[in-house]
Parts: structure tokens; sequence; C-alpha cells
């Protein structure tokens, strides 16, 4: 007979909305793990309260993390999670505040948000999963699909070139920019960790594969195959360079944390200017 | 108490402010910046916060941000920059946030003409977003009103957890005049915090459909839900919990229409009223111009100000409209909102005087139009 053990992240999770919708062998759920784990060991470190974690998530599959977590959690329109989570931020900068989406939400529809949040150097933790493709909606080509791949919408091939997410966030002014990859949990945890500590603006491009939808585009559907495809491109360095943060799918891709600075965010200067007008 | 010569927009901003404003995000536009500009200078000062976003998309997700931490948080816009905050208006509809916006109408469509006015967009405002569920809107005609309804939509955003607009236009914007500002203990300022204990009260507003709201930082599992969720906020993709939901968040709204109607009725010493003038807005002052001239010749006309365009509070209707022979509805456009009108008064014949003007329509011309139908 089996018997139900809880699981040591259960506390984290909504387990009454439970079982998730993504697909058999989706990635999501690692990078939602590798996050919970982060989050649990700076709660046992006594350095985030559990009360004051905010998840704002928009409309895709990676979104639905805000959706499956117990903390406080907001749920908006495609793309306009940014704004919605620089507001709650400003008015609770006590708040670690977690923006999560896909490539197609944060770096599509809501490009424009992302870029200002950037210049901004937003008090945000924003991680950007990209599977390089709309999973949700049944396979749309996304800003961050390889030049050439079918996709359902480029049936004769993708024309476009993809986004470098991390050259963007680096030439915009962002405290903290990594890559991390689904398929290197504990590199992960270890970029989410650093990331939840840091003031300004910290995003996270977290690679994941999709075997239901990009797999069916690049012709492997099997969760394993497609998962060791991508563990394959990966390559771990410490502090790469930006000229690293290449973004092809043909050369695989370097993960590893290629900003770490500690420039005022925006809360601190807003601080700074409203404190001699109120005197507080 | 003090009385203040300013104008429509300044009536709005000073309203908001009395109202207990935490949080202003916008994206400037003509006629609504002096909005923005003046509280950027004063509610900062007030511990308020003032912020200038990408775009109306931004402007209007982060109030509904705000809101979500039980700040009190408006924008303000015109044509353009509604259109694209309707998308956000709609989230705010189904996840029931409270937040008020300005919209101060000018010349559309397009771009028209961004310094003039019009009437063109009442049913955007109170139709213009997905989901067909409209939201209360409130139409001043000069800045009194202006700061009055402001006032009045702040409240109602509170209890019935909804967006309000408040629709007013380039004339209002820019029209000076004397306006009663009343201090905070001067008048019924609601919070949504205070929900549960009117409910127990007992109060004018039929709270049967309101839940309770608990915001960001009252705990760590609030829990906002944009899909169709039951009352456990839970998504269910089902016929019954879409028609439950939907029907609460109409009803929410349509219940409390007699608090929320309000309108003035004017006969001018008429012992009856043959003829009846309905109109809303700005042209409320052409209206009533139109009108003294139209009396001297004792057509017995009363005019019939409309300061809610939704909800309509159709008893009123019905009451004031009894002995009525001819109902004329005067707008600054090509004739929309006669088409509510005539939804209610389906037995009257209710007439359209459509008066294009890029300033206020011309009194003569509305004198005339009416003329040809005595």
């Amino acid at each position: 007979m089996a018997v139900a053990v809880e699981h040591p992240l259960d506390k984290y999770v909504r387990t009454e909305k439970l079982p998730t919708l993504w697909c058999p062998g989706c990635t999501i759920g690692i990078v939602m793990t590798s996050l919970l784990r982060a989050i649990d060991q700076r709660i046992r470190e006594g350095l985030l309260r559990r009360d004051q974690i905010t998840f704002v998530g928009g409309i895709g599959c990676s979104a639905r993390i805000a959706m499956y977590v117990r903390f406080d959690s907001v749920r908006t329109a495609h793309g306009r999670t940014i704004p919605l989570a620089t507001a709650i931020k400003i008015l609770r900068p006590e708040h670690k505040v977690i923006v999560v989406g896909g490539d197609g939400d944060i770096c599509a529809i809501g490009g424009n948000h992302l870029l200002h949040a950037l210049r901004r150097n937003m008090d945000l933790m924003i991680i950007i999963v990209n599977n390089m493709i709309y999973g949700m909606t049944g396979g749309q080509v996304s800003p961050t699909t390889p030049l050439k791949l079918y996709t359902t919408t480029t049936p004769y091939g993708n024309p476009e070139k993809p986004l470098n997410i991390i050259r963007l966030a680096c030439s915009l002014g962002a405290n903290f920019v990594a890559r991390g990859s689904a398929t290197h949990p504990h590199i992960l945890q270890q970029i989410f960790y650093k990331a939840l500590g840091k003031r300004g603006l910290a995003l996270i491009e977290v690679l994941s594969s999709c075997p239901e939808i990009f797999g069916r585009h690049i012709g492997i559907t099997d969760p394993v195959k497609s998962f060791m495809t991508l563990r394959d491109k990966i390559k771990v360095k410490n502090n790469p360079s930006l000229d690293e943060s290449e973004y092809d799918w043909e050369k695989g891709f370097v993960i590893g944390v290629y900003l770490d600075k500690d420039d005022p965010g925006y809360i601190d200067n807003l601080s700074l200017l409203y404190k001699s007008l109120r005197g507080f | 108490m003090r009385i203040d010569y300013i104008s429509g927009n300044r009536a709005i901003a000073e309203a908001a402010i009395a109202s207990g404003l935490k949080f202003f995000a916008g994206y400037p536009i003509t006629p609504s910046s002096d909005i923005f500009e003046y509280l950027a200078e004063e509610l900062p000062r007030r511990g308020g916060y003032v912020i200038q976003f990408e775009d109306e998309l931004a402007s209007i997700y982060a109030v509904i941000g705000a809101s979500w931490t039980c700040s009190k948080a408006m924008t303000a816009t015109s044509g353009p920059g509604f259109s694209l905050m309707v998308e956000g208006i709609s989230i705010a509809v189904m996840t029931e946030t409270p937040l008020v916006i300005a919209y101060i109408m000018r010349a559309g469509p397009a771009t028209g003409v961004p310094t003039k006015t019009g009437q063109y967009d009442v049913f955007q405002a109170e139709y213009g977003f997905h989901g067909g569920l409209p939201i209360p809107v409130f139409a001043p005609s000069n800045p009194q009103e202006a700061y009055d309804l402001t006032i009045k939509a702040f409240n109602t955003s509170e209890i019935l957890r909804t967006p309000v607009v408040l629709l007013s236009d380039a004339s209002i914007a820019n029209m000076f005049g004397k306006v009663l500002i009343r201090e905070a203990g001067e008048i019924e300022i609601i919070d949504r915090r205070s929900i549960e204990i009117l409910r127990k009260k007992g109060c004018e507003w039929s709270l049967d459909d309101v839940y309770e709201m608990k915001c960001v930082g009252d705990g760590y599992d609030i829990y906002v839900e944009t899909l169709t969720h039951d009352e456990k906020n839970i998504y269910r993709p089902t016929t019954d919990v879409q028609r439950r939901l939907m029907w609460r968040l109409y009803r929410k709204i349509i219940n409390n229409r007699e608090v929320l109607f309000e309108y003035s009725f004017h006969n001018y010493g008429n012992k009856r009223c043959r003829n009846m003038i309905i109109t809303y807005g700005s042209t409320f002052s052409s209206v009533s111009e139109a009108v003294r001239e139209l009396n001297k010749n004792e057509e017995d006309f009363c005019v019939f100000k409309l300061k809610t365009l939704y909800p309509i509070n159709e008893k009123i209707f019905y009451e004031k409209t009894r002995d009525v022979d001819k109902i004329f509805v005067v707008e600054n456009n090509v004739g929309l909102y006669v088409k509510e009108i005539r939804s209610i008064l389906r037995d009257k014949d209710v007439i359209s005087i459509s008066v294009i003007d890029l300033e206020y329509p011309d009194p003569d011309e509305i004198v005339e139009r009416v003329r040809e139908w005595l």
C-alpha cells in the first residue's frame, strides 16, 4: 500500500492546486524546486522572511509557478508582471518580489516593461524560464527560438535572429545577471540563492527543455533525450565574460553569473529622494 | 472646509488626496497630464508615490499592483491611453481590484484633436474591455462635481472592489470654478478594510456579492486569480462556476444602482416638464444656456443631467419622464448614450441631438436643432 509522504518543500506549495498542468517530461518543476530550495535555505538562515515574499506571474507555462507556490502571489495578464511587481515593491519595500515567466511572457509581449525595469535597476528578481518556444499555445515562434527552426507560425523556418537576454540585461544596468539551466539544478539553486540576496534588479535566464512542444519541432520528443540534448549543450563557467553569453542553439550555451555588482537600486534612490521631503 | 477657485483637473487631484490616495501611476497625455503633475508634487509630501511608467499598459498594472497592497491607487488618462488600459481593466474586474481611472476625454478618434473636447468615449469607458461586465462610470459637468464624484469614485471602488471610471473631458479639465473643498473628517471616506464593519452594522450598500479583500503583506498566502475561479479562489473551468462568477460580478454593481446613480433635475420654474433634455458632462453648460432661450416661448423645457452613466436607476428615469412628451438627448458625439436611454424609455420619443463641437456645443445650434422637432 502506498503511503503518502510529505515532501520537505510541501510547506511552500499550494498542494490543493496539484497536479500541475505541466506536461510529463517538462523541466519547469526542476526550476520551481531549485527556487524553493534556495528560498528555504535563506529562510532557515534567517535572511528572508516567508511572509515577505511575493510572487508575480503572468501567462504561460512557467508563469504558473506563481500559482503553485504558497506565498503571497498575484497573477496577471500576459506580459504585465513587471509593472505590477514594481508597484508592489514600491509600497512593500521589505518584500522580496519575484517575477516568474517565460521567454514569450517577459521578452516578447512584456519586452518594453523588461527594458525599463532593467534601466531602473528595479529591485525585483526576474526569472525567465526560456524553453525557446510558446508552449502553452502550442508551439509558435518566440523571441528566443533558434534561427531557421520550424514552428507552427514559421512553417518555413524562423527568419529571425534570437534575443540574447543576457546581453540585453547587462547593457541596461541590472545588478545581477545570470544564466542557469534546468539540466543543472544545483548550480541553478546557487544562482537563485545569490540572486535572492541582491538589491536592484536580478535577472536569471533559465534554459529549460520542453519535450512536448519544442521537442516536437526539433524531432526529439522523448523526455530523457530532450533533457540530455540540452544538457550536452551546456558549458558551466565561473564568471563567464559577456562574449561567452552568445545565444546559439548549434554552438551551445554557457551558464554562470555574468554580472554581479551592488549599485543602488530604484528603491534606494527613491527613498533617498523622499527622505529629505518627508523626514523619514 | 474651504473654497478654492480651481480647474476640473485640479479638483480631481484634490479629491483624490482627500480620499486617501497613496499611489498614482501614469503616462503623460493631454488633457489629463496636469492631474499627474499636481499629484507628483503634492503626494510624495504626504507619504504617497507618483511614478511615471513606460506606457499606459504599465501604468494600469502598476495601479493594480499597488491596490493589492491595500493602498488606494489611481491613474489618469485620455482616449488613446485608455485604449491601452482596457486590457488591465478587465484583469481588475476579474480580480476585483479597487482602483480609479480619471478619463479626460478629448476629440477623437485616433489622435484626433488632443487639446479639444468631445464625448466620444462614453461607451468605451463603460464597456470597452473584454468580458462584458460594465463598471461604474461617473461623469462630472463642472469642477465641483469633479471633486465630489472623485470622492464617490474612490468610495465606490473600495466598497465594491471594482475599477471605477471618472469620465471628464477637456472642457471640464480646463474649466475654472469655485469648489468647496472638504477636509478629511468632513467627508465620508470608505476603506476596503471597513467592509466587514459596514456589513455587520448595515448600510445603504448591498454587500452580499462583495468578498473581504486580503492584501500582499497580510500573511503569506493571498492569491490573486485571473482565471475563472470559484468562491475559494480556485480555477474551475466549468459552466456552473463561470455563471456564478459572472452573475456575482454583475450583481455587485447593478444591485447598488440606487446608491450609485446620481443626477440633477432642473425645471427652471416650469410647472410642467413637457420637453426634457437629457445630457451629461461639459455639454450641460451649453444645454442650460439653450434651455433659457427655449423656455422664452413657454415650451416648458426641463433638464435631466446625468452624473452617473453606469449603473442607471431606471426607476428615476420612469418617474422623471412620466408626464414628458418629448425627450432630447444632447451629446457632443454622433449620438451614443442616447441608445442607452432609448433602451430604458421604450415607449417615449427619444430624439438624438448630436452637436459635434471642438469647444462647448454652440447653444444656438442646440436651440435650432431642438426646434426642428417642436
